[in-house]
């Protein structure tokens, strides 16, 4: 039996993991008013829910990621090769993002490609959490209600245009001969234009636009339930408004700014369209790497040993600050 | 008085700055769409020209992708809002102590990174369909894969919309219905499917739209079809043409006809909610005979 068909005993083990939990819930805590499953649901509804549900979540989520962790642990190979006798397990994909396979020291391309990566997703996620907050809270405390709707269809309006043209019209904007140079030159401010895409200004910029809504739609939620006489109590005891936030609002919408704060930081460490089309010519994206393992050295294993990596990177992070913040998993992801 | 004043016109430029960060690059964008030079140049302006509009318009492959996004847009409607319905629905069944585990599993798609789900759903799925050469043939094709790949993470958002509106459904009303010997079927489709229909159009223009505008997942599950997003991406990384300015203005024209319109539909509903609770509270009074004067001071 090979490794990879293991893989799909997986999806029996998680049924009768479930199976098993139903079984001792209902004897730890036998509820007479309670109703079966299929009592309530009816057969032939309960059946298409399960089948609904199952195929979700085995053949589009987790097998495939399965599957993907285990194609890591293979060697690269010619798909005719593929199930014969060179098909072992290995741990050389892996090995080969820290020592190049060719030889020679360490892979630096690769690991500054992903440490990069993670600096600057996090540097983003701090500036949108900096730019966020302010309107966040305005929208959530401050503002009247007419004028809260127009704010958050302007919020939304933006991005109906997609990420690609988003990026496109920043570098409009931020190209060697784009607007701001133009101007800036025209007005005799400056001499040469600035590239600001080659010094990843265009980087920076680009991901925080494309998430600023993923960090103020959770901020403006978790505000937006705090009670107005706190802030008011606060204030009558003569807290300055820094305080105001510092020891109200924040601690109250810290779960909000937890789950703004891990979103932003995976999908910026996941992008892929704005270091694409933003980055500096000398600037890797390791997303970018992963797209060339697939796409110009048809390479699928090391590309899926290197997907885990930045996967597993970005988890470990995320629990970690959670950890840091005191802030459970269960309350960030509601 | 006077540092609240200062404040509020601190708030004011602070909104203006960030409107101006969120609307700036579109607005320059569109005036490209209109300059005629060949570079997307927004200063100096040097004409007005459509002729991007019809270079957009003459474009084969952009309008190939077109209607394959199209096509795909509708298949993931077409999975992801009955499975998202489905795990909304046993979400609010399931044992407690299973619940959080079933819903981090669920929730999962929409925190791994896009480029990880199109990864996984290709090598998955190529080695299921190379069972045989006959599935192979017929199955692996890029708009199926990508079907498949969305589908993954847009059914969780579906999930999102259900669960947020299955909260504000009172039992009762399925216990009544059952009472009065209505089946379980007939609940469903009488009472919690009316209910839910709200949730369910906003569901569909959800899914229909991320799935319409995605890139990360869909730039490896697509293989070689094209969808819109990967012809406008290849053709960013190519150059810059102001015809790709011309689409985001077609774009953004058709967004803001779909944002007044919502928008009025909305206000006229409300007026009516409005008018209608004004109705109750006046039939109200006049039943219990309650004096005009304390009715207008209360309203």
């Amino acid at each position: 039996m090979s490794s990879r068909s293991l893989v799909f005993i997986v999806p029996l083990v998680v049924i009768a993991i479930f199976w098993l939990m139903a079984r001792v819930e209902r004897r730890m805590a036998p509820d007479a008013s309670q109703k079966g499953y299929f009592e309530r649901n009816g057969k032939v509804l309960g059946i298409a829910f399960i089948l609904l549900v199952a195929f979700w979540m085995l053949f589009l989520v987790v097998l495939p990621y399965l599957y993907m962790v285990v194609e890591s642990f293979h060697p690269t190979l010619t798909p005719l090769k593929r199930g014969g006798p060179e098909d072992v397990l290995t741990l050389r994909q892996y090995e080969s993002f820290i020592v190049p396979p060719t030889g020679g020291g360490l892979n630096w391309t690769h690991i500054n490609a992903f440490l990069f990566s993670i600096f600057a997703s996090v540097v983003v996620t701090a500036i949108n959490f900096v730019i966020c907050y302010p309107l966040a809270y305005y929208m959530a405390q401050a503002g009247a209600p007419q004028r809260v709707r127009l704010i958050l269809l302007g919020l939304v309006v933006p991005y109906w245009v997609n990420e690609i043209l988003r990026a496109f019209s920043l570098r409009l904007l931020l190209a060697t001969k784009g607007l701001i140079n133009n101007v800036l030159v025209g007005a005799g401010i400056i001499d040469t234009p600035i590239d600001f895409l080659g010094q990843n200004v265009g980087l920076y910029v680009g991901l925080s636009y494309a998430y600023l809504l993923v960090m103020i739609f959770p901020l403006y939620n978790a505000i937006e339930s705090l009670d107005k006489n706190q802030i008011e109590a606060a204030r009558d005891l003569g807290a300055p408004w820094w305080r105001i936030h510092k020891d109200v609002v924040i601690p109250y919408a810290k779960p909000g700014i937890a789950s703004g704060c891990t979103m932003v930081f995976m999908f910026s460490a996941g992008a892929l369209a704005a270091p694409q089309f933003l980055g500096g010519p000398r600037t890797l994206w390791f997303t970018s790497v992963i797209y060339n393992f697939f796409f110009q050295n048809f390479n699928w294993a090391r590309g899926s040993a290197y997907a885990f990596i930045l996967l597993a990177a970005c988890i470990a992070l995320v629990m970690v600050m959670l950890r840091l913040f005191k802030v459970s998993l269960g309350e960030t992801i509601k | 008085m006077r540092s609240k004043h200062v404040m509020k016109i601190m708030v004011g430029f602070y909104i203006l700055l960030f409107f101006g960060y969120l609307f700036g690059p579109i607005i320059v964008m569109a005036i490209t769409a209109f300059n005629p030079p060949n570079y997307p140049q927004a200063y100096p302006i040097e004409g007005f020209t459509l002729d991007w509009f019809v270079k957009l318009w003459n474009d084969r492959a952009m309008m190939d992708g077109l209607l394959n996004s199209i096509i795909i847009g509708l298949c993931v409607v077409a999975i992801s809002v009955p499975v998202g319905l489905a795990a909304a629905i046993m979400m609010t069944q399931i044992y407690h102590r299973a619940r959080g585990l079933f819903y981090l599993v669920t929730i999962s798609p929409l925190l791994t990174p896009g480029v990880i789900i199109g990864i996984s759903t290709v090598i998955f799925w190529k080695d299921v369909m190379s069972v045989t050469d006959v599935t192979k043939a017929i199955f692996y094709k890029g708009i199926i894969l990508a079907v498949l790949g969305q589908a993954s993470f847009i059914s969780a958002y579906v999930l999102l919309i259900f669960m947020a509106r299955l909260t504000r459904f009172d039992r009762a009303q399925e216990e009544a219905a059952l009472d009065l010997g209505a089946s379980h079927p007939q609940v469903f489709w009488h009472i919690l499917l009316p209910f839910l229909k709200p949730a369910i159009v906003s569901a569909i223009v959800i899914a229909f739209l991320s799935s319409f505008e995605n890139y990360n997942t869909t730039t490896f599950a697509i293989l070689a079809d094209k969808t819109l997003v990967t012809v406008l991406a290849g053709q960013a990384r190519q150059g810059t043409t102001p015809a790709l300015s011309a689409l985001a203005v077609v774009i953004i024209s058709f967004s803001l006809c779909g944002a007044i319109i919502y928008e009025v539909l909305k206000r006229r509903e409300q007026r009516l909610a409005d008018a209608a609770r004004e109705r109750a509270k006046i039939a109200e009074q006049a039943e219990v005979g309650g004096t005009p004067e304390l009715a207008t001071s209360s309203a």
